[in-house]
């Protein structure tokens, strides 16, 4: 077995495991899981542009908060997607998050660096200032309650069977993405984020390989956001403002940037301090800050990059000062 | 709608604007020395309502609480900027993320001292009169808001141009490596830059705490828009902040006046726009 079989294998019974163990837990694990695999899938599209395009973005939560306004407005106006059209409100949920990115890209894709991310939390921001004040459409502050979750043979109603649904979505998300970053596009993805002139000069599209990524990961934002709305049962502004950006992106950096799995590591454990360490200490949020602040300081290549580290820090033992060199690499 | 209503509304807009400049002047400043992305901004204005706070409950001075909320959170921006963004080195998302790490403490740390209560800062008495100027009641304290920005912007332009000090900020922002190369000592200037934004932070927050009130959620709302100041003013420039958080002052208050469900709206919509046709911002220095 090749190091990258090792890999996938290691995924696939990690995958297996929570089959098998969550939905042996109580309600509340469930609930816990089902939430970080519906935002994983947000970080995953995330880490698409940060980790293999070397785009950071701060205005992420936008294609999450289309895709799971969408679900709710169409939910309780329409009493639309509750059945066997809760497919078609996936599929507009995707389209939607697509063609969302795809107008903010023409603007975006343009800058690097600093200025990329400063464009996408203004981006961001546009949808926050809608979703806050557009009372008529989005109920403002209040945001929307949706009253039940879709049932269609299976009832959703149903936590454990609504956590199978999310992790399949979850599943095919993974593969799709992966497949997608090991196909030729992804490599070029990849030599962009490496250096980006080398390869506008090799007579690649740069500008086209982005704006592609950039679409297909509001893509996968906008199928987040429809599971979002349904897990959640609440759709409000908290789920566009620029914390949620924020989060997604210091969940992709926490697990490691490109490395896909990595995000729904990251959001494992910011969803269980979060959620988990919230009923047991009221300093909780100390930590979560320390986590973020010490992962910046001395984990760039964040939990996933841990082992490629160890390995490294044997293979020189004579000079630990390796692991200093590598810490000066920007992640 | 009639000319009073425009001309409440414009000074209105004007005031905020005033108050804005303070927030934007150092994260623009900030922006343009180090290229730092700095999401604590919003903490510092809070947090120097806070610490204004605890100082008018002790001492019962107002006027007291503006230098010390003021040094204060400069002090914390000085430490932040010593001890953990300076060896970072450059790297514009690592910054970004652990200035975002410290958001989160400072949150933490405000609940814990402060409660997750809203408070007001109440300014003197003399302050909250209103004078008749043309048959419109104006409220003084918004008029000293002005007064406020335009004193600290006239000191900061004479700074910035008159002085050897500002012409080695100028240099650094238009390029640090040149500066460095010239004998600059871009370290420092940096140090000074980010401890001053966090003091023009802190002390609009204290003035800020009058009209918008000091609660939890405070910082990541003023963030944003600090942020818009800076990007329609331009990075590094402090004309560009000041007409910036008058341009923002403005368009916020007439965008909630006149069209409210899409205020917010118009006011980023633009923003993005700037950036995408130009990213240095409608006066930023090439």
């Amino acid at each position: 077995m090749t190091n990258q079989q090792l890999k996938v294998a290691m995924v696939v019974v990690a995958l297996i495991a929570i089959v098998v163990i969550v939905p042996n837990t109580n309600s509340f694990v469930i609930l816990l899981a089902t939430r970080a695999l519906a935002f994983s899938i947000l970080v995953m599209s995330l880490d698409i542009l940060l980790g293999f395009t070397g785009l950071a973005s701060l205005g992420q939560a936008a294609y999450l908060g289309v895709g799971a306004y969408l679900t709710a407005i169409l939910a309780t106006r329409y009493q639309f997607g509750l059945g066997f059209d809760f497919w078609l409100v996936i599929v507009l949920g995707i389209l939607l998050g697509a063609a969302l990115a795809a107008i903010f890209g023409l603007l975006a894709i343009r800058a690097t660096g600093v200025y990329f991310l400063m464009i996408t939390l203004a981006l961001g921001q546009c949808v926050w200032g809608l979703a806050y004040r557009w009372n008529s459409l989005t109920g403002g502050d209040n945001g929307i309650n949706l009253r039940g979750r879709p049932k269609f043979g299976i009832d959703l109603a149903n936590e454990i069977t609504f956590f199978y649904v999310v992790l399949a979505f979850f599943a095919a998300s993974l593969l799709l993405m992966y497949v997608l970053v090991r196909s030729p596009f992804g490599r070029s993805l990849a030599g962009i984020r490496e250096r980006e002139l080398r390869m506008r000069i090799l007579g690649y599209n740069t500008w086209l390989h982005k704006y592609i990524a950039f679409v297909i990961a509001g893509g996968f934002g906008g199928l987040s956001g429809v599971l979002w709305a349904h897990t959640a049962g609440i759709v409000s502004p908290e789920n566009v403002v620029l914390t949620t950006s924020v989060d997604a992106l210091l969940m992709a950096v926490l697990g490691g940037a490109g490395t896909l799995v990595g995000g729904v590591i990251g959001a494992g454990i910011v969803f269980g301090l979060r959620e988990y360490l919230s009923t047991l200490v009221p300093w909780w949020q100390y930590v979560l800050g320390a986590v973020y602040v010490l992962t910046i300081l001395f984990l760039p290549t964040g939990l996933m990059g841990i082992p490629e580290r160890i390995r490294r820090w044997r293979a020189s033992p004579r000079k630990p000062e390796g692991a200093k060199q590598l810490a000066s690499i920007p992640s | 709608m009639d000319t009073r209503f425009w001309l409440i509304q414009a000074f209105n807009g004007i005031s905020y604007g005033a108050l804005l400049f303070l927030v934007g002047s150092g994260l623009s400043l900030i922006f343009g020395v180090m290229r730092i992305v700095n999401l604590s901004h919003g903490s510092y204005f809070l947090l120097g309502g806070y610490v204004a706070l605890t100082v008018i409950w002790t001492t019962g001075s107002w006027l007291l609480a503006l230098p010390v909320a003021a040094l204060a959170i400069a002090l914390i921006g000085l430490s932040m900027e010593r001890i953990f963004l300076r060896p970072l080195g450059f790297d514009p998302l690592r910054q970004v993320l652990l200035t975002v790490g410290f958001a989160f403490l400072f949150q933490q740390a405000a609940l814990d001292i402060w409660t997750g209560n809203n408070f007001d800062i109440n300014p003197p008495d003399v302050l909250t009169r209103s004078v008749v100027v043309g048959g419109l009641y104006l409220p003084l304290y918004r008029l000293f808001m002005i007064g406020i920005a335009l004193a600290i912007g006239v000191i900061l332009w004479l700074v910035m141009d008159k002085t050897r000090m500002g012409a080695a900020v100028r240099a650094t922002v238009d390029d640090a490596q040149m500066a460095r190369g010239v004998g600059i000592d871009t370290s420092r200037i940096s140090m000074l830059i980010f401890s001053l934004g966090a003091f023009l932070a802190a002390l609009g927050g204290v003035i800020g705490g009058a009209f918008l009130g000091i609660y939890p959620g405070l910082d990541f709302e003023i963030l944003p828009i600090a942020f818009a100041v800076v990007i329609i003013g331009g990075m590094g420039s402090l004309g560009g902040a000041a007409i910036g958080a008058l341009l923002v002052g403005l368009a916020d208050n007439f965008g909630k006046a006149l069209f409210p469900e899409i205020s917010y709206f118009t006011l980023y919509a633009p923003m993005a726009l700037i950036l995408a046709v130009k990213p240095t911002g409608l006066f930023g220095r090439e």
